[in-house]
Order: C-alpha cells, then structure tokens, then sequence
C-alpha cells in the first residue's frame, strides 16, 4: 500500500494537479527530501503532467528548497509537462527575484490565475 | 576576541555563545532563540524573516557542507540581539571552503543549477558577513536601520 503524503496535499482541477504545501517552512534537509521525493513519484505517475504548485502554506524558504524546486522543474521537463508555481508570499517571491528565479520558473498570483490557459 | 573588519568590537561576555550537536532539531532551539530576542527587541517581520533566513543557511551549511551530517561532530555559535543590530557568528569543525570559488548563481549559465545560493542569500539579507580564512566560520551583522527587504 502506497504511503500516504505527509508533505502535501494533492487534488486535481480538470488536466491539472495542484499539489499544496502541508508545512509551513521548508527547512530542514530530510522535510526536503521527503517532499522531492515525494514530487518525483507524482510527476513519474502522469507523463505530461501540468503541476501547479501552491505556496499559500508556505512562509519560508531556504536555497535548499530552491533547488528541490529546480530539480522538479528540469524533472517535468524531462516529462514533457509543465510547471506553473502560484500563491507565493511578498517576502519568498523576494527571494526568488534576488537569485532571478523568477525568469525560471512561471509564477502567478493565485491559483485561479495559474489556472487559466494550463 | 576581536570581531571581523566592520563588526562593532564587543567583549566577550557581550556575545552569548551555544555549542549545538550538529542536526537539524538540535539547531532549532539556537534558532528559535535568536529569533525570541528579535520579537522582543520589536524587530519588524521582513527583518525577521532576513535573519531566519541568514541563520538557517549558515546552519545548513554547517551541518551538511562542512559536517557531511556527521552528528558526532558540534556547532559553535555566537550571537547577540539588541536594540541596534543583530551579531550571529557560526563555527563548524570542518575543513572549511573559500565562499569567492563558488560560482554567481544569478548568471543565466547557472540558473538552472539546484545549489550554490546560500551564502549569496546570506550576503543579500545581511548588512555585513565575514568569512575567516579557514572558511568554517561565519560572521553575520544586520543592521537595525538596514531592517526591510534587499
């Protein structure tokens, strides 16, 4: 039986899977692991997946989820998918602006807008 | 003990200084403790959120750079928070690494690579870091009137 998420909450919205982050910060390096792990068993379940990432949980970040967050990206990629990242607060969508992250990945506002045209 | 170039230059029993096992949870409580003295000292949330950052990085860095995540080793931290400014200073037992070798991760050549950003997070959040030679040694310095985002 397949282990059930501790990390994320997964529903779908018509083609797409949103996929929403259950903890509050994304720190410490296993919680990371664990939740790319746990990304790359979605994106190898569906090939051409269209993933929205939810960041309405989420009020941390650290350079190690950046690159959890990169690893996830070139993985859809490699699958032919996409990858739209929605609902990130002022001061991490900062964080993806100073290290230019921002013109990586596509980020919207909220989910209904990252929606639109997936 | 002298503080590096640009530091306020404090004695000793100005600095509080912790030794931590060197994981994830045992670095917390340092953490939440600095984090206790910036609510108290009324430090705005974007100042918060820079040091939290900052700390956790150096931290991280520690533990699985220059520790490999060997628990057996132990982090030494140094810190002070007041009124005007916040002093983190974090020692590992490793070999150390020179922070000017590792590649600009805002390059377009390296945007795509998963790591190498946390000491550019670090020096972007802080008003003032200062590597020891060795490199197993960061001093952190944020400035109260340097509070806000980048």
């Amino acid at each position: 039986m397949e282990k059930p998420s501790t990390h994320l909450k997964v529903s779908r919205s018509d083609s797409v899977s949103v996929v929403e982050f259950a903890d509050r910060k994304i720190l410490d390096e296993l919680d990371i692991y664990e939740i790319g792990e746990e990304l790359n068993h979605i994106i190898d379940s569906e090939p051409g997946i269209k993933l929205l990432l939810d960041f309405r949980n989420v009020d941390h970040m650290t350079s190690s989820a950046l690159g959890m967050l990169i690893t996830v990206r070139n993985k859809v990629q490699e699958h032919s998918g996409k990858l739209r990242l929605a609902n990130i607060n002022r001061q991490i969508f900062e964080v993806f602006k100073i290290t230019r992250l921002n013109k990586v990945f596509e980020i919207f506002d909220n989910t209904e807008e990252a929606l639109v045209g997936f | 003990m002298k503080l590096p170039p640009g530091f306020p230059q404090l004695s000793e029993p100005e600095l509080i200084e912790l030794t931590l096992t060197s994981d994830y949870d045992a670095v917390r409580s340092c953490e939440e403790a600095i984090l206790d003295g910036i609510e108290r000292h009324g430090y705005d949330d974007d100042f918060r959120f820079a040091i939290k950052l900052a700390l956790e990085e150096a931290l991280t860095n520690a533990i699985r750079h220059g520790h490999a995540n060997d628990t057996q080793k132990s982090i030494q931290v140094r810190y002070r928070v007041d009124a005007q400014r916040v002093i983190i200073m974090v020692r590992d037992q490793g070999r150390g690494f020179d922070p000017e070798s590792v590649p600009d991760p805002t390059l377009d050549e390296n945007l795509e690579r998963p790591c190498g950003r946390g000491v550019m997070l670090m020096r972007c959040y802080m008003t003032s870091i200062h590597y020891n030679d060795k490199g197993n040694e960061v001093w952190m310095l944020k400035d109260r009137a340097d509070s806000g985002m980048p």
